[in-house]
Protein backbone atom coordinates (compact mmCIF):
# COMPACT_ATOMS: atom_id res chain seq x y z
CA UNK A 1 0.00 0.00 0.00
CA UNK A 2 2.33 2.36 1.08
CA UNK A 3 4.04 1.77 -2.10
CA UNK A 4 1.68 2.76 -4.24
CA UNK A 5 0.98 5.81 -1.98
CA UNK A 6 4.42 6.89 -3.13
CA UNK A 7 3.83 6.44 -6.73
CA UNK A 8 1.03 8.52 -6.40
CA UNK A 9 3.00 10.77 -5.48
CA UNK A 10 5.80 10.75 -7.58
CA UNK A 11 3.14 11.07 -10.67
CA UNK A 12 1.97 14.13 -9.36
CA UNK A 13 5.54 15.89 -8.25
CA UNK A 14 8.04 14.50 -10.83
CA UNK A 15 6.52 16.74 -13.80
CA UNK A 16 6.45 19.76 -11.86
CA UNK A 17 10.55 19.91 -11.41
CA UNK A 18 12.90 16.92 -12.04
CA UNK A 19 10.65 15.77 -15.54
CA UNK A 20 8.99 19.11 -16.15
CA UNK A 21 7.24 18.62 -19.58
CA UNK A 22 8.04 22.19 -20.73
CA UNK A 23 11.60 22.75 -19.50
CA UNK A 24 12.75 18.77 -19.95
CA UNK A 25 11.48 17.64 -22.24
CA UNK A 26 10.42 20.13 -24.51
CA UNK A 27 6.66 19.38 -24.75
CA UNK A 28 4.49 22.27 -25.44
CA UNK A 29 6.64 25.06 -25.79
CA UNK A 30 4.87 27.14 -28.35
CA UNK A 31 2.37 28.19 -25.98
CA UNK A 32 4.59 28.60 -23.10
CA UNK A 33 6.04 31.47 -24.67
CA UNK A 34 3.80 33.21 -26.71
CA UNK A 35 1.63 34.30 -24.31
CA UNK A 36 3.70 34.55 -21.23
CA UNK A 37 4.45 38.30 -21.80
CA UNK A 38 1.68 38.75 -18.89
CA UNK A 39 0.60 37.05 -15.94
CA UNK A 40 -3.18 37.35 -16.18
CA UNK A 41 -2.72 35.57 -19.62
CA UNK A 42 -0.24 33.63 -18.25
CA UNK A 43 -2.55 32.48 -15.77
CA UNK A 44 -5.75 32.04 -18.22
CA UNK A 45 -3.73 29.86 -20.62
CA UNK A 46 -2.55 27.81 -17.42
CA UNK A 47 -6.04 27.01 -16.16
CA UNK A 48 -7.32 26.20 -19.81
CA UNK A 49 -4.65 23.67 -20.11
CA UNK A 50 -5.19 22.43 -16.93
CA UNK A 51 -9.34 21.69 -17.65
CA UNK A 52 -7.90 20.05 -20.89
CA UNK A 53 -5.48 17.65 -19.71
CA UNK A 54 -7.30 16.30 -16.68
CA UNK A 55 -10.41 16.08 -18.87
CA UNK A 56 -8.98 14.39 -22.01
CA UNK A 57 -6.35 12.13 -19.36
CA UNK A 58 -9.75 11.08 -17.95
CA UNK A 59 -12.15 10.32 -20.79
CA UNK A 60 -9.35 8.58 -22.90
CA UNK A 61 -8.01 6.44 -19.98
CA UNK A 62 -11.53 5.52 -19.54
CA UNK A 63 -12.43 3.92 -22.92
CA UNK A 64 -8.67 3.40 -23.36
CA UNK A 65 -9.32 -0.36 -23.28
CA UNK A 66 -12.73 0.45 -26.41
CA UNK A 67 -10.05 2.79 -28.69
CA UNK A 68 -8.72 0.09 -31.59
CA UNK A 69 -5.22 0.88 -31.81
CA UNK A 70 -5.11 1.78 -35.62
CA UNK A 71 -7.30 4.71 -35.25
CA UNK A 72 -6.17 6.13 -31.49
CA UNK A 73 -4.63 9.07 -32.15
CA UNK A 74 -7.08 10.71 -34.62
CA UNK A 75 -10.11 9.22 -31.66
CA UNK A 76 -7.67 11.29 -29.60
CA UNK A 77 -7.25 14.48 -31.00
CA UNK A 78 -10.94 14.17 -31.60
CA UNK A 79 -11.38 14.11 -27.90
CA UNK A 80 -8.87 17.07 -27.35
CA UNK A 81 -10.58 19.27 -30.26
CA UNK A 82 -14.08 18.94 -28.32
CA UNK A 83 -12.61 20.17 -25.08
CA UNK A 84 -10.48 22.85 -26.32
CA UNK A 85 -13.58 24.21 -28.24
CA UNK A 86 -15.69 23.99 -25.30
CA UNK A 87 -12.90 26.21 -22.97
CA UNK A 88 -12.71 28.44 -26.28
CA UNK A 89 -16.27 29.65 -26.33
CA UNK A 90 -16.47 29.64 -22.41
CA UNK A 91 -13.96 32.12 -22.56
CA UNK A 92 -15.43 34.16 -25.42
CA UNK A 93 -18.62 34.22 -23.17
CA UNK A 94 -16.97 35.13 -19.70
CA UNK A 95 -13.64 37.14 -21.14
CA UNK A 96 -14.48 38.37 -24.53
CA UNK A 97 -11.02 41.03 -23.83
CA UNK A 98 -8.73 37.77 -22.62
CA UNK A 99 -10.18 35.88 -25.61
CA UNK A 100 -9.24 38.32 -27.82
CA UNK A 101 -5.47 38.63 -26.58
CA UNK A 102 -5.29 34.70 -26.30
CA UNK A 103 -6.68 35.15 -30.23
CA UNK A 104 -4.89 31.90 -31.67
CA UNK A 105 -3.54 30.46 -28.70
CA UNK A 106 -6.55 28.90 -27.67
CA UNK A 107 -7.06 26.75 -30.43
CA UNK A 108 -3.63 25.89 -30.54
CA UNK A 109 -4.26 23.76 -27.42
CA UNK A 110 -5.04 21.19 -29.76
CA UNK A 111 -1.77 20.81 -31.04
CA UNK A 112 -0.03 20.92 -27.70
CA UNK A 113 2.48 18.20 -27.58
CA UNK A 114 2.10 17.68 -23.68
CA UNK A 115 -2.01 16.85 -23.78
CA UNK A 116 -1.30 14.27 -27.01
CA UNK A 117 1.95 13.17 -25.29
CA UNK A 118 0.65 12.45 -21.83
CA UNK A 119 -2.82 10.68 -23.71
CA UNK A 120 -0.34 8.29 -25.50
CA UNK A 121 1.92 7.85 -23.34
CA UNK A 122 0.25 8.27 -20.18
CA UNK A 123 -3.87 7.39 -20.18
CA UNK A 124 -3.87 4.98 -22.65
CA UNK A 125 -1.87 2.80 -20.14
CA UNK A 126 -3.01 3.80 -16.89
CA UNK A 127 -6.40 3.78 -14.84
CA UNK A 128 -8.21 6.97 -14.80
CA UNK A 129 -7.65 8.02 -11.38
CA UNK A 130 -3.70 7.64 -12.27
CA UNK A 131 -4.40 9.43 -15.26
CA UNK A 132 -5.69 12.86 -13.71
CA UNK A 133 -3.08 12.55 -11.34
CA UNK A 134 -0.73 12.71 -13.70
CA UNK A 135 -2.25 15.74 -15.94
CA UNK A 136 -2.69 17.41 -12.78
CA UNK A 137 1.15 17.14 -12.36
CA UNK A 138 1.93 17.42 -15.41
CA UNK A 139 -0.30 21.06 -16.01
CA UNK A 140 1.64 22.35 -12.83
CA UNK A 141 4.75 21.67 -14.05
CA UNK A 142 3.25 23.55 -17.48
CA UNK A 143 2.11 26.05 -15.32
CA UNK A 144 5.11 26.47 -12.87
CA UNK A 145 6.89 27.71 -16.06
CA UNK A 146 4.72 29.75 -17.82
CA UNK A 147 4.25 31.68 -14.97
CA UNK A 148 7.52 32.00 -13.42
CA UNK A 149 8.42 33.42 -17.38
CA UNK A 150 5.57 35.49 -17.38
CA UNK A 151 6.22 37.14 -13.57
CA UNK A 152 9.63 38.23 -15.12
CA UNK A 153 8.74 39.74 -18.77
CA UNK A 154 5.96 41.75 -17.29
CA UNK A 155 7.77 42.73 -13.86
CA UNK A 156 10.87 43.73 -16.00
CA UNK A 157 9.02 44.70 -19.14
CA UNK A 158 6.23 46.72 -17.94
CA UNK A 159 6.57 47.31 -13.99
CA UNK A 160 3.32 45.74 -13.74
CA UNK A 161 1.99 42.44 -12.64
CA UNK A 162 -1.41 41.41 -13.32
CA UNK A 163 -1.87 45.12 -14.66
CA UNK A 164 -0.80 46.54 -11.40
CA UNK A 165 2.17 49.01 -10.90
CA UNK A 166 4.82 47.57 -8.53
CA UNK A 167 7.81 49.46 -10.27
CA UNK A 168 7.14 52.79 -11.13
CA UNK A 169 8.39 53.62 -14.58
CA UNK A 170 9.77 56.59 -15.58
CA UNK A 171 7.33 57.50 -17.73
CA UNK A 172 5.17 57.51 -14.86
CA UNK A 173 7.23 59.95 -13.30
CA UNK A 174 9.01 56.83 -11.51
CA UNK A 175 12.35 55.82 -11.16
CA UNK A 176 12.46 51.90 -13.18
CA UNK A 177 13.00 52.43 -16.53
CA UNK A 178 10.93 49.33 -18.22
CA UNK A 179 13.68 47.21 -20.16
CA UNK A 180 11.55 47.03 -23.69
CA UNK A 181 13.03 43.70 -24.89
CA UNK A 182 11.19 41.70 -22.09
CA UNK A 183 8.00 42.47 -24.31
CA UNK A 184 9.46 41.08 -27.19
CA UNK A 185 9.67 37.14 -27.88
CA UNK A 186 12.94 36.04 -27.81
CA UNK A 187 13.44 37.44 -24.09
CA UNK A 188 11.24 34.47 -23.24
CA UNK A 189 13.47 32.14 -24.52
CA UNK A 190 16.30 33.30 -22.62
CA UNK A 191 14.17 32.84 -19.83
CA UNK A 192 13.34 29.19 -20.19
CA UNK A 193 16.90 28.86 -21.72
CA UNK A 194 17.82 29.84 -17.90
CA UNK A 195 15.40 28.25 -16.15
CA UNK A 196 16.75 25.26 -17.58
CA UNK A 197 20.52 25.50 -16.55
CA UNK A 198 19.29 26.17 -12.78
CA UNK A 199 17.33 23.44 -12.70
CA UNK A 200 20.09 21.54 -14.20
CA UNK A 201 22.38 22.83 -12.12
CA UNK A 202 20.66 22.32 -9.11
CA UNK A 203 19.50 18.84 -9.64
CA UNK A 204 22.75 17.70 -10.23
CA UNK A 205 23.76 19.08 -6.89
CA UNK A 206 21.28 16.77 -4.97
CA UNK A 207 22.96 13.96 -6.96
CA UNK B 1 1.00 40.86 -57.59
CA UNK B 2 3.06 43.98 -55.28
CA UNK B 3 0.42 42.61 -52.72
CA UNK B 4 1.27 38.85 -53.03
CA UNK B 5 5.29 39.76 -52.89
CA UNK B 6 4.37 41.91 -49.55
CA UNK B 7 2.51 38.83 -48.06
CA UNK B 8 5.30 36.70 -48.56
CA UNK B 9 8.10 38.37 -47.30
CA UNK B 10 5.50 39.27 -44.43
CA UNK B 11 4.75 35.70 -43.92
CA UNK B 12 8.34 34.33 -44.42
CA UNK B 13 10.70 36.79 -42.62
CA UNK B 14 8.59 40.07 -39.90
CA UNK B 15 5.91 36.86 -39.06
CA UNK B 16 8.08 33.92 -39.47
CA UNK B 17 6.14 31.30 -37.41
CA UNK B 18 8.99 30.25 -35.91
CA UNK B 19 11.00 32.86 -34.71
CA UNK B 20 8.31 35.67 -33.84
CA UNK B 21 5.26 33.17 -33.18
CA UNK B 22 7.22 30.31 -31.69
CA UNK B 23 5.01 28.03 -33.90
CA UNK B 24 5.93 24.26 -34.00
CA UNK B 25 8.54 24.85 -31.35
CA UNK B 26 8.71 20.88 -30.73
CA UNK B 27 9.53 19.45 -33.47
CA UNK B 28 11.98 23.06 -34.19
CA UNK B 29 13.98 22.22 -31.11
CA UNK B 30 13.67 18.29 -31.29
CA UNK B 31 14.66 17.94 -35.03
CA UNK B 32 17.35 20.46 -34.99
CA UNK B 33 20.61 18.50 -34.61
CA UNK B 34 21.25 17.85 -38.23
CA UNK B 35 20.98 20.04 -41.28
CA UNK B 36 20.27 16.98 -43.47
CA UNK B 37 17.18 15.97 -41.42
CA UNK B 38 15.99 19.41 -40.83
CA UNK B 39 16.25 20.09 -44.50
CA UNK B 40 14.01 16.89 -45.29
CA UNK B 41 11.67 18.30 -41.89
CA UNK B 42 11.59 21.73 -43.51
CA UNK B 43 10.17 20.60 -46.59
CA UNK B 44 7.95 18.69 -45.64
CA UNK B 45 6.32 21.34 -43.79
CA UNK B 46 6.20 23.85 -47.09
CA UNK B 47 4.10 20.99 -48.64
CA UNK B 48 2.03 20.10 -46.10
CA UNK B 49 1.69 23.72 -45.86
CA UNK B 50 0.81 24.60 -48.90
CA UNK B 51 -1.60 21.48 -49.25
CA UNK B 52 -3.39 22.17 -46.14
CA UNK B 53 -4.47 25.72 -45.86
CA UNK B 54 -5.99 26.38 -49.54
CA UNK B 55 -7.60 23.52 -48.58
CA UNK B 56 -9.28 24.40 -45.42
CA UNK B 57 -9.71 27.96 -46.88
CA UNK B 58 -12.16 26.03 -49.57
CA UNK B 59 -14.03 24.60 -46.39
CA UNK B 60 -13.72 27.58 -44.39
CA UNK B 61 -15.10 30.31 -47.24
CA UNK B 62 -17.26 28.01 -48.52
CA UNK B 63 -19.06 26.02 -45.84
CA UNK B 64 -18.26 26.79 -42.28
CA UNK B 65 -17.78 31.01 -42.37
CA UNK B 66 -21.13 32.60 -40.93
CA UNK B 67 -23.16 32.94 -43.68
CA UNK B 68 -21.36 30.63 -46.15
CA UNK B 69 -23.83 28.19 -46.87
CA UNK B 70 -26.03 31.04 -48.48
CA UNK B 71 -25.34 28.99 -51.39
CA UNK B 72 -26.95 26.03 -50.01
CA UNK B 73 -30.16 28.05 -49.51
CA UNK B 74 -29.08 28.74 -45.15
CA UNK B 75 -27.93 32.26 -45.07
CA UNK B 76 -28.47 32.41 -41.58
CA UNK B 77 -26.37 29.67 -40.67
CA UNK B 78 -23.42 29.78 -38.58
CA UNK B 79 -20.75 26.94 -38.54
CA UNK B 80 -18.07 28.52 -37.11
CA UNK B 81 -17.89 26.91 -33.82
CA UNK B 82 -16.65 23.79 -35.97
CA UNK B 83 -13.74 25.43 -37.44
CA UNK B 84 -10.89 23.99 -34.75
CA UNK B 85 -12.21 20.01 -35.06
CA UNK B 86 -12.48 20.63 -38.57
CA UNK B 87 -9.51 21.68 -39.45
CA UNK B 88 -7.50 19.53 -37.29
CA UNK B 89 -9.53 16.76 -39.41
CA UNK B 90 -8.06 18.22 -42.31
CA UNK B 91 -5.12 18.61 -41.39
CA UNK B 92 -4.53 15.13 -40.22
CA UNK B 93 -6.92 13.40 -42.61
CA UNK B 94 -4.18 15.25 -45.56
CA UNK B 95 -1.03 13.66 -44.01
CA UNK B 96 -2.34 10.71 -43.74
CA UNK B 97 -3.51 10.47 -47.24
CA UNK B 98 0.41 12.20 -48.83
CA UNK B 99 1.96 9.38 -46.57
CA UNK B 100 0.17 6.31 -48.40
CA UNK B 101 0.29 8.28 -52.33
CA UNK B 102 4.02 8.97 -51.29
CA UNK B 103 4.54 5.45 -50.13
CA UNK B 104 2.88 3.72 -53.45
CA UNK B 105 4.28 6.19 -56.25
CA UNK B 106 7.49 8.38 -55.21
CA UNK B 107 9.55 5.74 -53.08
CA UNK B 108 12.27 7.79 -52.84
CA UNK B 109 10.53 11.00 -51.76
CA UNK B 110 8.63 8.84 -49.58
CA UNK B 111 12.05 7.69 -48.05
CA UNK B 112 13.44 10.88 -47.38
CA UNK B 113 10.35 12.54 -46.23
CA UNK B 114 7.82 9.84 -44.56
CA UNK B 115 9.34 9.73 -41.54
CA UNK B 116 8.45 13.51 -40.75
CA UNK B 117 5.14 13.47 -42.04
CA UNK B 118 3.42 11.71 -38.86
CA UNK B 119 4.70 14.57 -36.76
CA UNK B 120 3.11 17.30 -38.85
CA UNK B 121 -0.36 17.08 -37.65
CA UNK B 122 0.64 17.51 -34.39
CA UNK B 123 2.96 20.65 -35.93
CA UNK B 124 1.29 23.80 -34.41
CA UNK B 125 3.07 25.38 -37.71
CA UNK B 126 0.85 23.96 -39.96
CA UNK B 127 -2.25 24.55 -37.83
CA UNK B 128 -1.70 28.27 -36.75
CA UNK B 129 -1.38 28.74 -40.68
CA UNK B 130 -4.64 27.48 -41.32
CA UNK B 131 -5.98 29.68 -37.94
CA UNK B 132 -4.49 32.77 -39.10
CA UNK B 133 -5.56 31.84 -42.78
CA UNK B 134 -9.75 31.80 -40.87
CA UNK B 135 -8.42 34.65 -39.01
CA UNK B 136 -7.37 37.03 -41.25
CA UNK B 137 -10.01 35.93 -44.14
CA UNK B 138 -7.23 35.53 -46.67
CA UNK B 139 -8.66 34.51 -50.22
CA UNK B 140 -7.46 31.28 -51.95
CA UNK B 141 -4.47 32.91 -53.72
CA UNK B 142 -3.71 35.04 -50.65
CA UNK B 143 -3.90 31.91 -48.41
CA UNK B 144 -1.56 30.00 -51.47
CA UNK B 145 1.08 32.86 -51.26
CA UNK B 146 0.68 32.85 -47.04
CA UNK B 147 1.29 29.05 -46.93
CA UNK B 148 4.16 29.59 -48.96
CA UNK B 149 5.54 32.11 -47.28
CA UNK B 150 4.91 31.00 -43.72
CA UNK B 151 6.31 27.21 -44.50
CA UNK B 152 9.49 28.69 -45.99
CA UNK B 153 10.36 31.05 -43.44
CA UNK B 154 10.17 28.03 -40.86
CA UNK B 155 11.73 25.60 -43.27
CA UNK B 156 14.55 28.76 -43.28
CA UNK B 157 14.91 28.75 -39.41
CA UNK B 158 15.18 24.88 -38.96
CA UNK B 159 17.89 24.67 -41.36
CA UNK B 160 19.93 27.74 -39.77
CA UNK B 161 19.61 26.30 -36.30
CA UNK B 162 20.72 23.03 -37.42
CA UNK B 163 23.79 24.91 -38.74
CA UNK B 164 24.43 26.83 -35.70
CA UNK B 165 23.87 23.53 -33.60
CA UNK B 166 26.54 21.72 -35.55
CA UNK B 167 28.79 24.11 -35.02
CA UNK B 168 28.11 24.00 -31.50
CA UNK B 169 29.09 20.63 -31.56
CA UNK B 170 33.14 21.67 -30.68
CA UNK B 171 32.42 24.57 -28.22
CA UNK B 172 32.90 24.91 -24.18
CA UNK B 173 29.59 24.54 -23.06
CA UNK B 174 28.56 25.09 -19.78
CA UNK B 175 27.96 21.86 -17.91
CA UNK B 176 24.42 22.58 -16.59
CA UNK B 177 23.54 24.22 -19.99
CA UNK B 178 24.37 21.71 -22.73
CA UNK B 179 21.98 19.64 -24.70
CA UNK B 180 18.31 21.64 -24.71
CA UNK B 181 19.51 24.85 -22.97
CA UNK B 182 21.95 26.13 -25.13
CA UNK B 183 19.51 25.62 -27.97
CA UNK B 184 17.10 27.92 -26.38
CA UNK B 185 19.60 30.85 -25.76
CA UNK B 186 20.84 30.33 -29.32
CA UNK B 187 17.11 30.27 -30.69
CA UNK B 188 16.46 33.09 -28.74
CA UNK B 189 19.50 35.44 -30.52
CA UNK B 190 18.40 34.23 -34.25
CA UNK B 191 14.47 35.39 -32.96
CA UNK B 192 16.45 38.78 -31.53
CA UNK B 193 18.28 38.91 -35.34
CA UNK B 194 14.88 38.36 -36.84
CA UNK B 195 13.67 41.63 -35.14
CA UNK B 196 15.70 43.49 -37.90
CA UNK B 197 13.13 42.35 -40.71
CA UNK B 198 10.09 43.62 -38.63
CA UNK B 199 8.91 46.73 -40.29
CA UNK B 200 10.13 46.07 -43.81
CA UNK B 201 7.31 46.57 -46.52
CA UNK B 202 7.62 46.77 -50.20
Amino acid sequence: MSTQTASTRDILTSPIFSNNPVAMQVLGVCSALAVSNSMQTALVMTLAVTFVLVFSNLIISSIRSLIPNSVRIIAQMTIIASLVIIVDMVLQDIAYELSRQLSVFVGLIITNCIIMGRAEAFAMKNPPHLAVVDAIGNAMGYGVILLGVAFVRELLGSGTLFGHEILKTVENGGWYLANEMFKLPPSAFFLIGLMIWSINVIQRKRG
Amino acid sequence: MEHYINLFIQAAFIDNMALSFFMGMCTFLAVSKKVSTSFGLGVAVIVVMVLAVPLNQLIYANILAPGALAWAGYPALDLSYLQLITFIGVIAALVQILEMFLDKYIPALYDSLGIFLPLLTVNCAIFAGVIFMANRDYNLGESVVFAAGSGFGWAMAIVMLAGLRERMKFHAIPEGLQGIGIVFITTGLMALGFMAFSGISI
